[in-house]
Protein backbone atom coordinates (compact mmCIF):
# COMPACT_ATOMS: atom_id res chain seq x y z
CA UNK A 1 0.00 0.00 0.00
CA UNK A 2 1.37 3.36 -1.00
CA UNK A 3 1.70 6.59 0.92
CA UNK A 4 -1.01 8.83 -0.39
CA UNK A 5 -0.83 12.59 0.24
CA UNK A 6 -3.81 13.41 2.41
CA UNK A 7 -4.76 16.58 0.49
CA UNK A 8 -5.74 14.58 -2.59
CA UNK A 9 -9.15 13.32 -3.61
CA UNK A 10 -9.70 10.38 -5.89
CA UNK A 11 -12.07 8.92 -8.44
CA UNK A 12 -12.98 5.26 -8.77
CA UNK A 13 -11.29 5.36 -12.18
CA UNK A 14 -7.95 6.15 -10.47
CA UNK A 15 -7.54 9.86 -11.21
CA UNK A 16 -6.53 12.20 -8.38
CA UNK A 17 -7.35 15.88 -7.81
CA UNK A 18 -5.55 18.53 -5.82
CA UNK A 19 -7.12 21.92 -5.07
CA UNK A 20 -4.45 24.58 -5.57
CA UNK A 21 -4.35 27.88 -3.66
CA UNK A 22 -5.18 29.87 -6.81
CA UNK A 23 -8.52 28.12 -7.16
CA UNK A 24 -7.45 25.77 -9.94
CA UNK A 25 -7.42 22.00 -9.65
CA UNK A 26 -4.53 19.73 -10.58
CA UNK A 27 -5.30 16.28 -11.97
CA UNK A 28 -3.17 13.17 -12.36
CA UNK A 29 -3.38 9.40 -12.13
CA UNK A 30 -2.84 7.41 -8.95
CA UNK A 31 0.20 5.41 -7.96
CA UNK A 32 -1.95 2.30 -8.27
CA UNK A 33 -2.89 3.27 -11.85
CA UNK A 34 0.70 3.91 -12.93
CA UNK A 35 1.80 0.58 -11.48
CA UNK A 36 -0.99 -1.25 -13.27
CA UNK A 37 -0.04 0.39 -16.58
CA UNK A 38 3.69 -0.21 -16.28
CA UNK A 39 6.40 1.96 -17.85
CA UNK A 40 4.75 4.96 -19.46
CA UNK A 41 6.07 5.92 -22.88
CA UNK A 42 3.67 8.58 -24.09
CA UNK A 43 1.10 11.03 -22.77
CA UNK A 44 -1.47 12.89 -24.79
CA UNK A 45 -2.74 15.99 -23.02
CA UNK A 46 -5.70 18.27 -23.72
CA UNK A 47 -5.23 21.66 -25.36
CA UNK A 48 -4.99 24.61 -23.01
CA UNK A 49 -8.25 26.53 -23.16
CA UNK A 50 -10.40 23.49 -23.87
CA UNK A 51 -13.60 23.29 -21.86
CA UNK A 52 -14.18 19.89 -20.35
CA UNK A 53 -17.40 18.47 -19.00
CA UNK A 54 -17.61 15.96 -16.18
CA UNK A 55 -16.49 12.48 -17.19
CA UNK A 56 -15.03 13.58 -20.52
CA UNK A 57 -12.04 11.60 -21.82
CA UNK A 58 -9.41 14.29 -22.16
CA UNK A 59 -5.97 12.66 -21.94
CA UNK A 60 -4.34 9.38 -22.86
CA UNK A 61 -1.58 7.63 -20.95
CA UNK A 62 0.25 5.00 -22.95
CA UNK A 63 2.58 2.37 -21.57
CA UNK A 64 4.51 -0.34 -23.32
CA UNK A 65 1.53 -2.65 -22.92
CA UNK A 66 -1.60 -0.50 -22.80
CA UNK A 67 -3.15 2.86 -23.52
CA UNK A 68 -5.78 4.29 -21.20
CA UNK A 69 -8.04 7.28 -21.33
CA UNK A 70 -8.01 9.73 -18.46
CA UNK A 71 -11.41 11.18 -17.52
CA UNK A 72 -11.89 14.50 -15.84
CA UNK A 73 -13.88 14.15 -12.63
CA UNK A 74 -14.92 17.80 -12.70
CA UNK A 75 -15.92 20.28 -15.36
CA UNK A 76 -13.70 23.21 -16.19
CA UNK A 77 -11.38 24.95 -18.59
CA UNK A 78 -7.85 23.61 -19.04
CA UNK A 79 -5.45 26.29 -17.79
CA UNK A 80 -2.17 24.35 -17.91
CA UNK A 81 -0.73 21.01 -18.99
CA UNK A 82 2.41 19.32 -17.74
CA UNK A 83 4.57 19.76 -20.82
CA UNK A 84 7.50 17.97 -19.14
CA UNK A 85 5.61 14.73 -19.74
CA UNK A 86 6.12 15.02 -23.51
CA UNK A 87 9.81 14.31 -23.05
CA UNK A 88 9.70 12.41 -19.74
CA UNK A 89 6.45 10.50 -19.38
CA UNK A 90 8.20 8.29 -16.82
CA UNK A 91 7.70 11.15 -14.34
CA UNK A 92 4.24 9.65 -13.85
CA UNK A 93 5.85 6.38 -12.77
CA UNK A 94 8.36 8.10 -10.53
CA UNK A 95 6.24 10.82 -8.94
CA UNK A 96 2.57 10.13 -9.64
CA UNK A 97 1.41 12.67 -7.04
CA UNK A 98 3.95 15.43 -7.72
CA UNK A 99 5.96 15.91 -10.92
CA UNK A 100 3.67 13.48 -12.77
CA UNK A 101 0.56 15.71 -12.72
CA UNK A 102 -1.26 15.82 -16.07
CA UNK A 103 -3.24 19.06 -16.36
CA UNK A 104 -4.86 21.87 -14.36
CA UNK A 105 -8.46 23.02 -14.63
CA UNK A 106 -10.28 26.12 -13.57
CA UNK A 107 -13.42 24.38 -12.36
CA UNK A 108 -16.83 25.55 -13.48
CA UNK A 109 -18.59 23.41 -10.88
CA UNK A 110 -17.88 23.13 -7.19
CA UNK A 111 -15.24 20.54 -6.44
CA UNK A 112 -17.06 19.63 -3.23
CA UNK A 113 -20.22 18.83 -5.12
CA UNK A 114 -18.99 15.71 -6.84
CA UNK A 115 -18.68 12.29 -5.24
CA UNK A 116 -14.94 11.94 -4.81
CA UNK A 117 -13.04 9.67 -2.48
CA UNK A 118 -10.77 10.84 0.30
CA UNK A 119 -7.24 9.50 0.42
CA UNK A 120 -8.16 6.90 3.03
CA UNK A 121 -11.29 5.84 1.15
CA UNK A 122 -9.24 5.42 -2.00
CA UNK A 123 -6.69 3.41 -0.07
CA UNK A 124 -9.43 0.95 0.83
CA UNK A 125 -10.44 0.70 -2.84
CA UNK A 126 -6.82 0.24 -3.83
CA UNK A 127 -6.38 -2.53 -1.27
CA UNK A 128 -9.36 -4.34 -2.78
CA UNK A 129 -7.41 -4.32 -6.02
CA UNK B 1 -7.99 -34.73 -44.91
CA UNK B 2 -9.45 -31.71 -43.15
CA UNK B 3 -6.87 -29.33 -41.66
CA UNK B 4 -8.63 -29.18 -38.32
CA UNK B 5 -6.60 -30.33 -35.33
CA UNK B 6 -9.57 -31.33 -33.14
CA UNK B 7 -10.64 -34.97 -33.11
CA UNK B 8 -14.33 -35.84 -32.77
CA UNK B 9 -13.58 -36.74 -29.19
CA UNK B 10 -11.95 -33.33 -28.52
CA UNK B 11 -15.05 -31.64 -29.87
CA UNK B 12 -17.41 -33.78 -27.75
CA UNK B 13 -15.34 -33.04 -24.66
CA UNK B 14 -15.32 -29.27 -25.24
CA UNK B 15 -19.06 -29.23 -25.92
CA UNK B 16 -19.65 -31.15 -22.69
CA UNK B 17 -17.60 -28.64 -20.71
CA UNK B 18 -19.55 -25.65 -21.97
CA UNK B 19 -22.84 -27.53 -21.87
CA UNK B 20 -23.76 -27.22 -25.54
CA UNK B 21 -25.39 -30.17 -27.29
CA UNK B 22 -23.67 -29.59 -30.67
CA UNK B 23 -21.55 -27.08 -32.62
CA UNK B 24 -24.68 -26.21 -34.62
CA UNK B 25 -26.37 -25.19 -31.35
CA UNK B 26 -23.72 -22.50 -30.81
CA UNK B 27 -25.19 -20.63 -33.78
CA UNK B 28 -28.78 -20.85 -32.57
CA UNK B 29 -29.11 -17.09 -32.20
CA UNK B 30 -28.77 -16.63 -35.96
CA UNK B 31 -32.31 -17.05 -37.35
CA UNK B 32 -32.68 -19.93 -39.79
CA UNK B 33 -33.96 -17.53 -42.44
CA UNK B 34 -30.59 -15.76 -42.48
CA UNK B 35 -28.54 -18.92 -42.90
CA UNK B 36 -27.23 -20.06 -46.23
CA UNK B 37 -28.68 -23.45 -47.11
CA UNK B 38 -25.93 -24.88 -49.29
CA UNK B 39 -24.17 -23.08 -52.14
CA UNK B 40 -25.80 -24.39 -55.34
CA UNK B 41 -23.86 -21.95 -57.55
CA UNK B 42 -20.54 -23.32 -56.37
CA UNK B 43 -19.48 -26.29 -58.51
CA UNK B 44 -18.06 -29.51 -57.11
CA UNK B 45 -14.33 -29.65 -56.44
CA UNK B 46 -11.86 -30.21 -59.28
CA UNK B 47 -8.57 -32.02 -59.38
CA UNK B 48 -5.31 -30.11 -59.77
CA UNK B 49 -4.96 -30.94 -63.48
CA UNK B 50 -8.50 -29.78 -64.22
CA UNK B 51 -7.95 -26.54 -62.28
CA UNK B 52 -4.74 -25.85 -64.21
CA UNK B 53 -6.53 -26.43 -67.51
CA UNK B 54 -9.45 -24.23 -66.50
CA UNK B 55 -7.23 -21.37 -65.35
CA UNK B 56 -5.03 -21.61 -68.44
CA UNK B 57 -8.15 -21.31 -70.61
CA UNK B 58 -9.31 -18.28 -68.60
CA UNK B 59 -5.87 -16.66 -68.87
CA UNK B 60 -5.92 -17.12 -72.66
CA UNK B 61 -9.09 -15.00 -72.79
CA UNK B 62 -7.04 -12.06 -71.46
CA UNK B 63 -4.53 -12.41 -74.28
CA UNK B 64 -1.34 -10.39 -74.19
CA UNK B 65 -2.50 -7.03 -75.50
CA UNK B 66 -0.11 -4.13 -75.93
CA UNK B 67 -1.21 -2.05 -72.94
CA UNK B 68 -1.14 1.76 -72.82
CA UNK B 69 -3.50 2.09 -69.85
CA UNK B 70 -2.10 3.51 -66.64
CA UNK B 71 -4.67 5.28 -64.47
CA UNK B 72 -3.35 3.99 -61.16
CA UNK B 73 -1.84 0.61 -62.17
CA UNK B 74 1.35 0.55 -64.21
CA UNK B 75 3.07 -2.11 -66.25
CA UNK B 76 6.74 -2.13 -65.32
CA UNK B 77 9.42 -4.70 -65.90
CA UNK B 78 9.71 -6.91 -62.83
CA UNK B 79 13.09 -8.64 -62.52
CA UNK B 80 12.58 -12.43 -62.39
CA UNK B 81 14.40 -12.55 -59.07
CA UNK B 82 11.61 -10.58 -57.35
CA UNK B 83 8.93 -13.26 -57.37
CA UNK B 84 11.43 -16.07 -57.21
CA UNK B 85 12.57 -14.66 -53.85
CA UNK B 86 9.11 -13.69 -52.62
CA UNK B 87 7.64 -17.13 -53.28
CA UNK B 88 10.28 -18.92 -51.21
CA UNK B 89 8.67 -20.92 -48.43
CA UNK B 90 10.15 -18.73 -45.70
CA UNK B 91 8.56 -15.59 -47.09
CA UNK B 92 5.45 -16.77 -48.89
CA UNK B 93 2.76 -15.42 -46.57
CA UNK B 94 0.55 -12.36 -46.54
CA UNK B 95 0.58 -11.94 -42.77
CA UNK B 96 2.92 -11.17 -39.97
CA UNK B 97 2.67 -14.33 -37.87
CA UNK B 98 0.66 -14.16 -34.64
CA UNK B 99 3.81 -14.55 -32.61
CA UNK B 100 5.46 -11.92 -34.74
CA UNK B 101 8.84 -11.80 -33.03
CA UNK B 102 9.40 -15.51 -33.74
CA UNK B 103 9.67 -14.57 -37.43
CA UNK B 104 12.67 -12.29 -37.42
CA UNK B 105 13.13 -12.63 -41.20
CA UNK B 106 9.62 -11.34 -41.91
CA UNK B 107 10.04 -8.49 -39.46
CA UNK B 108 13.42 -7.55 -40.90
CA UNK B 109 11.93 -7.39 -44.40
CA UNK B 110 9.16 -5.11 -43.16
CA UNK B 111 11.74 -2.97 -41.37
CA UNK B 112 13.75 -2.64 -44.59
CA UNK B 113 10.54 -1.80 -46.47
CA UNK B 114 9.67 0.93 -43.96
CA UNK B 115 13.16 2.36 -44.19
CA UNK B 116 13.05 2.49 -47.99
CA UNK B 117 9.57 4.05 -48.12
CA UNK B 118 10.49 6.67 -45.52
CA UNK B 119 13.61 7.50 -47.49
CA UNK B 120 11.80 7.60 -50.85
CA UNK B 121 9.11 9.96 -49.54
CA UNK B 122 11.40 12.10 -47.37
CA UNK B 123 9.53 11.18 -44.18
CA UNK B 124 10.65 9.83 -40.81
CA UNK B 125 8.50 6.75 -40.33
CA UNK B 126 6.45 4.31 -42.42
CA UNK B 127 3.89 1.69 -41.50
CA UNK B 128 4.05 -1.91 -42.71
CA UNK B 129 1.64 -1.19 -45.63
CA UNK B 130 -2.10 -0.75 -46.19
CA UNK B 131 -4.61 -2.39 -48.54
CA UNK B 132 -4.08 -0.21 -51.60
CA UNK B 133 -3.64 3.37 -52.73
CA UNK B 134 -7.34 4.21 -52.42
CA UNK B 135 -7.75 2.94 -48.86
CA UNK B 136 -4.45 4.59 -47.94
CA UNK B 137 -5.91 7.99 -48.91
CA UNK B 138 -9.03 7.27 -46.85
CA UNK B 139 -6.90 6.29 -43.84
CA UNK B 140 -4.76 9.39 -44.30
CA UNK B 141 -7.79 11.69 -44.12
CA UNK B 142 -8.97 10.01 -40.89
CA UNK B 143 -5.44 10.26 -39.52
CA UNK B 144 -5.21 13.95 -40.41
CA UNK B 145 -8.35 14.68 -38.41
CA UNK B 146 -6.84 12.93 -35.38
CA UNK B 147 -3.46 14.58 -35.85
CA UNK B 148 -4.57 18.16 -36.50
CA UNK B 149 -5.69 19.13 -33.04
CA UNK B 150 -5.97 22.79 -33.96
CA UNK B 151 -8.72 22.12 -36.44
CA UNK B 152 -12.16 21.17 -35.20
CA UNK B 153 -13.75 21.24 -38.64
CA UNK B 154 -12.91 17.68 -39.81
CA UNK B 155 -13.07 19.18 -43.28
CA UNK B 156 -10.83 17.81 -46.03
CA UNK B 157 -10.16 19.40 -49.42
CA UNK B 158 -9.94 16.75 -52.13
CA UNK B 159 -8.77 17.81 -55.58
CA UNK B 160 -10.76 16.64 -58.57
CA UNK B 161 -7.39 15.75 -60.09
CA UNK B 162 -7.05 12.95 -57.51
CA UNK B 163 -7.76 9.45 -58.91
CA UNK B 164 -11.59 9.18 -59.13
CA UNK B 165 -11.56 5.74 -57.47
CA UNK B 166 -9.48 7.10 -54.58
CA UNK B 167 -12.03 9.88 -54.12
CA UNK B 168 -14.90 7.39 -54.16
CA UNK B 169 -13.25 5.04 -51.67
CA UNK B 170 -12.30 7.92 -49.38
CA UNK B 171 -15.85 9.26 -49.36
CA UNK B 172 -17.28 5.79 -48.76
CA UNK B 173 -14.85 5.12 -45.91
CA UNK B 174 -14.66 8.43 -44.11
CA UNK B 175 -17.80 10.45 -44.79
CA UNK B 176 -19.79 8.33 -42.34
CA UNK B 177 -17.17 8.96 -39.68
CA UNK B 178 -17.92 12.66 -39.38
CA UNK B 179 -15.54 13.94 -42.05
CA UNK B 180 -16.67 16.44 -44.66
CA UNK B 181 -15.09 16.57 -48.09
CA UNK B 182 -14.93 19.41 -50.57
CA UNK B 183 -13.92 18.86 -54.15
CA UNK B 184 -11.32 21.27 -55.53
CA UNK B 185 -11.79 22.12 -59.20
CA UNK B 186 -8.91 22.15 -61.66
CA UNK B 187 -8.00 24.66 -64.33
CA UNK B 188 -9.22 23.55 -67.72
CA UNK B 189 -6.18 24.94 -69.49
CA UNK B 190 -3.48 23.27 -67.40
CA UNK B 191 -5.13 20.27 -65.72
CA UNK B 192 -3.78 21.55 -62.42
CA UNK B 193 -5.61 22.25 -59.18
CA UNK B 194 -7.04 25.75 -59.42
CA UNK B 195 -5.63 28.19 -56.89
CA UNK B 196 -8.81 30.25 -57.21
CA UNK B 197 -10.90 27.19 -56.30
CA UNK B 198 -8.56 26.54 -53.41
CA UNK B 199 -8.87 30.12 -52.12
CA UNK B 200 -12.65 29.86 -52.29
CA UNK B 201 -12.76 26.52 -50.45
CA UNK B 202 -10.24 27.70 -47.88
CA UNK B 203 -12.39 30.64 -46.82
CA UNK B 204 -13.72 28.29 -44.11
CA UNK B 205 -11.48 26.34 -41.78
CA UNK B 206 -10.16 23.08 -43.21
CA UNK B 207 -8.23 20.26 -41.58
CA UNK B 208 -6.15 18.94 -44.41
CA UNK B 209 -5.45 19.42 -48.09
CA UNK B 210 -4.88 16.40 -50.29
CA UNK B 211 -2.34 16.89 -53.10
CA UNK B 212 -1.90 14.31 -55.86
CA UNK B 213 1.55 14.35 -57.50
CA UNK B 214 1.57 13.52 -60.34
CA UNK B 215 -2.18 14.06 -60.55
CA UNK B 216 -4.59 11.71 -62.34
CA UNK B 217 -3.88 13.45 -65.65
CA UNK B 218 -0.15 12.83 -65.20
CA UNK B 219 0.41 16.54 -64.64
CA UNK B 220 2.76 17.98 -62.02
CA UNK B 221 1.07 20.20 -59.46
CA UNK B 222 2.76 23.23 -57.90
CA UNK B 223 3.26 21.26 -54.71
CA UNK B 224 5.37 23.90 -52.95
CA UNK B 225 2.72 26.60 -53.28
CA UNK B 226 -0.12 24.23 -52.34
CA UNK B 227 1.75 22.93 -49.29
CA UNK B 228 2.63 26.38 -48.01
CA UNK B 229 -0.93 27.55 -48.62
CA UNK B 230 -2.34 24.77 -46.44
CA UNK B 231 0.24 25.14 -43.68
CA UNK B 232 -0.29 28.90 -43.51
CA UNK B 233 -3.93 28.16 -42.64
CA UNK B 234 -3.17 25.58 -39.96
CA UNK B 235 -4.07 22.61 -42.17
CA UNK B 236 -2.08 19.44 -42.73
CA UNK B 237 -0.93 18.25 -46.15
CA UNK B 238 -1.61 14.72 -47.39
CA UNK B 239 0.56 13.84 -50.37
CA UNK B 240 -0.69 11.13 -52.74
CA UNK B 241 2.27 10.07 -54.85
CA UNK B 242 3.45 7.52 -57.37
CA UNK B 243 6.50 5.80 -55.84
CA UNK B 244 8.32 5.43 -59.16
CA UNK B 245 8.02 9.16 -59.83
CA UNK B 246 9.79 9.94 -56.55
CA UNK B 247 13.05 8.74 -58.06
CA UNK B 248 12.91 11.97 -60.11
CA UNK B 249 10.60 14.35 -58.30
CA UNK B 250 11.14 16.22 -55.05
CA UNK B 251 10.06 13.98 -52.14
CA UNK B 252 6.94 15.19 -50.29
CA UNK B 253 9.03 15.70 -47.16
CA UNK B 254 10.61 18.66 -48.99
CA UNK B 255 7.46 20.22 -50.42
CA UNK B 256 7.19 23.91 -49.54
CA UNK B 257 8.81 25.35 -46.45
CA UNK B 258 7.82 22.55 -44.08
CA UNK B 259 7.05 19.49 -46.22
CA UNK B 260 3.95 17.31 -46.36
CA UNK B 261 2.64 15.75 -43.13
CA UNK B 262 1.35 12.41 -44.41
CA UNK B 263 2.38 10.62 -47.60
CA UNK B 264 0.36 7.79 -49.14
CA UNK B 265 0.12 6.01 -52.45
CA UNK B 266 -0.27 2.83 -54.42
CA UNK B 267 2.69 0.49 -54.15
CA UNK B 268 1.82 -1.61 -57.22
CA UNK B 269 4.44 -0.03 -59.51
CA UNK B 270 7.06 -1.53 -57.19
CA UNK B 271 7.25 -5.14 -58.29
CA UNK B 272 3.57 -6.09 -58.41
CA UNK B 273 2.22 -7.36 -61.74
CA UNK B 274 -0.99 -5.99 -63.25
CA UNK B 275 -3.57 -8.52 -62.17
CA UNK B 276 -7.20 -7.58 -62.84
CA UNK B 277 -6.98 -4.75 -60.32
CA UNK B 278 -5.08 -6.44 -57.53
CA UNK B 279 -4.04 -7.49 -55.01
CA UNK B 280 -1.73 -4.50 -54.74
CA UNK B 281 -0.52 -2.66 -51.62
CA UNK B 282 -0.85 0.83 -50.19
CA UNK B 283 1.91 2.70 -48.42
CA UNK B 284 1.89 5.42 -45.78
CA UNK B 285 4.69 7.46 -44.27
CA UNK B 286 4.67 10.42 -41.91
CA UNK B 287 6.65 12.49 -39.43
CA UNK B 288 7.45 11.27 -35.93
CA UNK B 289 5.22 13.97 -34.45
CA UNK B 290 2.18 12.25 -36.00
CA UNK B 291 3.27 8.63 -35.50
CA UNK B 292 0.76 7.84 -32.76
CA UNK B 293 -2.07 8.79 -35.07
CA UNK B 294 -0.81 6.56 -37.88
CA UNK B 295 -2.80 3.38 -38.58
CA UNK B 296 -1.21 0.03 -39.30
CA UNK B 297 1.58 -2.01 -37.86
CA UNK B 298 5.13 -0.74 -37.36
CA UNK B 299 8.27 -2.84 -36.99
CA UNK B 300 11.06 -1.37 -34.91
CA UNK B 301 14.70 -2.29 -34.40
CA UNK B 302 15.73 -3.31 -30.89
CA UNK B 303 18.21 -5.44 -28.96
CA UNK B 304 17.41 -8.67 -27.13
CA UNK B 305 18.39 -9.68 -23.59
CA UNK B 306 21.81 -10.76 -24.81
CA UNK B 307 22.42 -7.46 -26.55
CA UNK B 308 21.92 -8.85 -30.06
CA UNK B 309 20.09 -6.72 -32.63
CA UNK B 310 16.59 -7.84 -33.52
CA UNK B 311 13.19 -6.64 -34.68
CA UNK B 312 9.88 -6.23 -32.91
CA UNK B 313 6.41 -4.84 -33.50
CA UNK B 314 6.31 -1.44 -31.87
CA UNK B 315 3.84 1.28 -30.86
CA UNK B 316 1.17 -1.38 -30.57
CA UNK B 317 -0.83 0.67 -28.07
CA UNK B 318 -2.36 2.39 -31.16
CA UNK B 319 -3.69 -0.89 -32.46
CA UNK B 320 -7.01 -2.64 -32.18
CA UNK B 321 -5.90 -5.49 -29.94
CA UNK B 322 -4.95 -2.95 -27.26
CA UNK B 323 -6.82 0.26 -27.98
CA UNK B 324 -10.08 -1.52 -28.95
CA UNK B 325 -12.70 0.92 -30.21
CA UNK B 326 -10.25 3.83 -30.04
CA UNK B 327 -7.59 2.17 -32.19
CA UNK B 328 -6.21 4.27 -35.04
CA UNK B 329 -7.69 1.70 -37.48
CA UNK B 330 -8.17 -2.03 -37.88
CA UNK B 331 -5.49 -2.32 -40.54
CA UNK B 332 -3.09 -5.25 -40.18
CA UNK B 333 -0.59 -6.59 -42.69
CA UNK B 334 -2.89 -8.27 -45.20
CA UNK B 335 -0.80 -7.05 -48.10
CA UNK B 336 2.44 -8.32 -46.62
CA UNK B 337 3.26 -10.49 -49.63
CA UNK B 338 2.93 -7.60 -52.07
CA UNK B 339 4.87 -5.36 -49.70
CA UNK B 340 7.58 -8.02 -49.70
CA UNK B 341 7.67 -7.93 -53.51
CA UNK B 342 7.99 -4.14 -53.37
CA UNK B 343 10.88 -4.43 -50.94
CA UNK B 344 12.77 -6.93 -53.08
CA UNK B 345 12.06 -4.85 -56.19
CA UNK B 346 13.45 -1.68 -54.61
CA UNK B 347 16.45 -3.54 -53.21
CA UNK B 348 17.28 -5.02 -56.63
CA UNK B 349 16.87 -1.77 -58.57
CA UNK B 350 18.41 0.56 -56.05
CA UNK B 351 17.95 4.31 -56.24
CA UNK B 352 19.73 4.49 -59.58
CA UNK B 353 17.68 1.71 -61.15
CA UNK B 354 14.41 3.27 -60.01
CA UNK B 355 15.55 6.59 -61.44
CA UNK B 356 16.22 4.92 -64.81
CA UNK B 357 12.73 3.35 -64.77
CA UNK B 358 11.16 6.73 -64.00
CA UNK B 359 13.18 8.66 -66.58
CA UNK B 360 12.60 6.10 -69.31
CA UNK B 361 8.85 5.98 -68.58
CA UNK B 362 8.65 9.74 -68.80
CA UNK B 363 10.60 9.75 -72.06
CA UNK B 364 8.46 6.97 -73.58
CA UNK B 365 5.28 8.83 -72.66
CA UNK B 366 6.58 11.98 -74.37
CA UNK B 367 7.40 9.93 -77.47
CA UNK B 368 3.94 8.35 -77.36
CA UNK B 369 2.16 11.67 -76.96
CA UNK B 370 4.30 13.15 -79.74
CA UNK B 371 3.46 10.30 -82.12
CA UNK B 372 -0.26 10.21 -81.30
CA UNK B 373 -0.90 13.96 -81.29
CA UNK B 374 0.65 14.18 -84.77
CA UNK B 375 -2.37 12.18 -86.02
CA UNK B 376 -5.24 14.32 -87.39
CA UNK B 377 -8.08 14.45 -84.88
CA UNK B 378 -5.81 13.87 -81.88
CA UNK B 379 -4.48 16.64 -79.65
CA UNK B 380 -2.76 16.97 -76.33
CA UNK B 381 -5.29 18.46 -73.89
CA UNK B 382 -2.97 19.97 -71.29
CA UNK B 383 0.06 21.81 -72.53
CA UNK B 384 3.23 20.83 -70.80
CA UNK B 385 4.71 17.40 -70.19
CA UNK B 386 3.88 15.60 -66.95
CA UNK B 387 5.17 12.33 -65.56
CA UNK B 388 4.31 9.13 -67.45
CA UNK B 389 0.69 9.84 -68.42
CA UNK B 390 -1.13 12.38 -70.55
CA UNK B 391 -4.66 13.26 -71.65
CA UNK B 392 -5.39 13.22 -75.37
CA UNK B 393 -8.49 14.81 -76.89
CA UNK B 394 -10.14 13.02 -79.83
CA UNK B 395 -12.47 14.48 -82.45
CA UNK B 396 -15.02 11.70 -81.87
CA UNK B 397 -16.28 9.47 -79.03
CA UNK B 398 -13.50 7.45 -77.46
CA UNK B 399 -15.25 4.14 -76.73
CA UNK B 400 -15.62 2.94 -80.37
CA UNK B 401 -12.01 3.92 -81.05
CA UNK B 402 -10.79 1.90 -78.07
CA UNK B 403 -12.94 -1.04 -79.19
CA UNK B 404 -11.38 -0.93 -82.66
CA UNK B 405 -7.89 -0.78 -81.14
CA UNK B 406 -8.81 -3.66 -78.83
CA UNK B 407 -9.67 -5.74 -81.89
CA UNK B 408 -6.05 -5.15 -82.94
CA UNK B 409 -4.83 -6.33 -79.53
CA UNK B 410 -4.01 -2.83 -78.33
CA UNK B 411 -5.32 -1.42 -75.04
CA UNK B 412 -5.27 2.21 -76.09
CA UNK B 413 -5.85 3.93 -72.75
CA UNK B 414 -8.66 4.92 -70.41
CA UNK B 415 -11.79 6.64 -71.71
CA UNK B 416 -12.33 9.61 -69.36
CA UNK B 417 -15.99 10.11 -70.29
CA UNK B 418 -17.43 8.60 -67.11
CA UNK B 419 -14.94 10.35 -64.82
CA UNK B 420 -14.41 13.75 -66.47
CA UNK B 421 -17.29 14.33 -68.90
CA UNK B 422 -16.39 18.03 -68.95
CA UNK B 423 -13.30 17.19 -71.03
CA UNK B 424 -15.33 15.93 -73.97
CA UNK B 425 -13.91 12.89 -75.82
CA UNK B 426 -10.69 12.36 -73.86
CA UNK B 427 -8.29 9.48 -73.47
CA UNK B 428 -5.73 8.96 -70.69
CA UNK B 429 -2.61 7.22 -72.03
CA UNK B 430 0.53 5.93 -70.39
CA UNK B 431 3.82 4.46 -71.57
CA UNK B 432 6.38 2.98 -69.23
CA UNK B 433 9.86 1.60 -69.88
CA UNK B 434 8.15 -1.60 -71.11
CA UNK B 435 7.07 0.13 -74.34
CA UNK B 436 9.64 0.17 -77.13
CA UNK B 437 9.81 2.65 -80.00
CA UNK B 438 8.32 -0.12 -82.17
CA UNK B 439 5.38 -0.55 -79.75
CA UNK B 440 4.69 3.18 -79.87
CA UNK B 441 4.87 3.10 -83.64
CA UNK B 442 2.44 0.14 -83.72
CA UNK B 443 -0.04 2.10 -81.59
CA UNK B 444 0.32 5.29 -83.66
CA UNK B 445 -0.26 3.45 -86.96
CA UNK B 446 -3.25 1.58 -85.55
CA UNK B 447 -4.85 4.74 -84.15
CA UNK B 448 -4.26 6.59 -87.37
CA UNK B 449 -5.97 3.82 -89.35
CA UNK B 450 -8.85 3.47 -86.91
CA UNK B 451 -9.55 7.21 -87.01
CA UNK B 452 -9.27 7.33 -90.80
CA UNK B 453 -11.70 4.41 -91.10
CA UNK B 454 -14.09 6.09 -88.66
CA UNK B 455 -13.98 9.33 -90.63
CA UNK B 456 -14.65 7.49 -93.88
CA UNK B 457 -17.59 5.58 -92.39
Amino acid sequence: MSDIPQDLRFTRSHEWLRALPDGTVEIGISDHAQRALGDLVFVELPDVGRNLSVGEACAVVESVKAASDVYTPIAGAVVAVNSQLQQTPELINREPYAGGWLFRLRPTSSVQAVGLLSASEYQVLEAQG
Amino acid sequence: MPFIPHTDEDVREMLAVIGAPSIEALFDEIPASLRVQGLPEIPAGLGELEVMQLMAARARQDGRPLCFIGAGAYEHHIPAAVWSIVTRGELYSAYTPYQAEASQGTLQTIYEYQTMMASLTGMEVANASLYDGASAVAEATLMAVRANRHSKAARILLPRTLHPHYRAVTLATASNQGLRFEELAYERGTGLTSLAALEACAADEFTALVIAQPNFFGMLEDVDALTDFAHARGALVIAVVNPTSLALLKPPGEWGAKGANIVVGEGQPLGCPLSSGGPYFGFMTTRMEHVRQMPGRIVGGTIDLDGRPGFTLTLQAREQHIRRAKATSNICTNQGLLMMAGTVYMALLGAEGLERVAALSMQRTEELVGALSAIPGVRRVFGRPGFHEAVLGLDRPVAPVLAALGARDIQGGLDLLDYYPELGPALLVCATETKSAADIDTYARALSEVLRAARAA
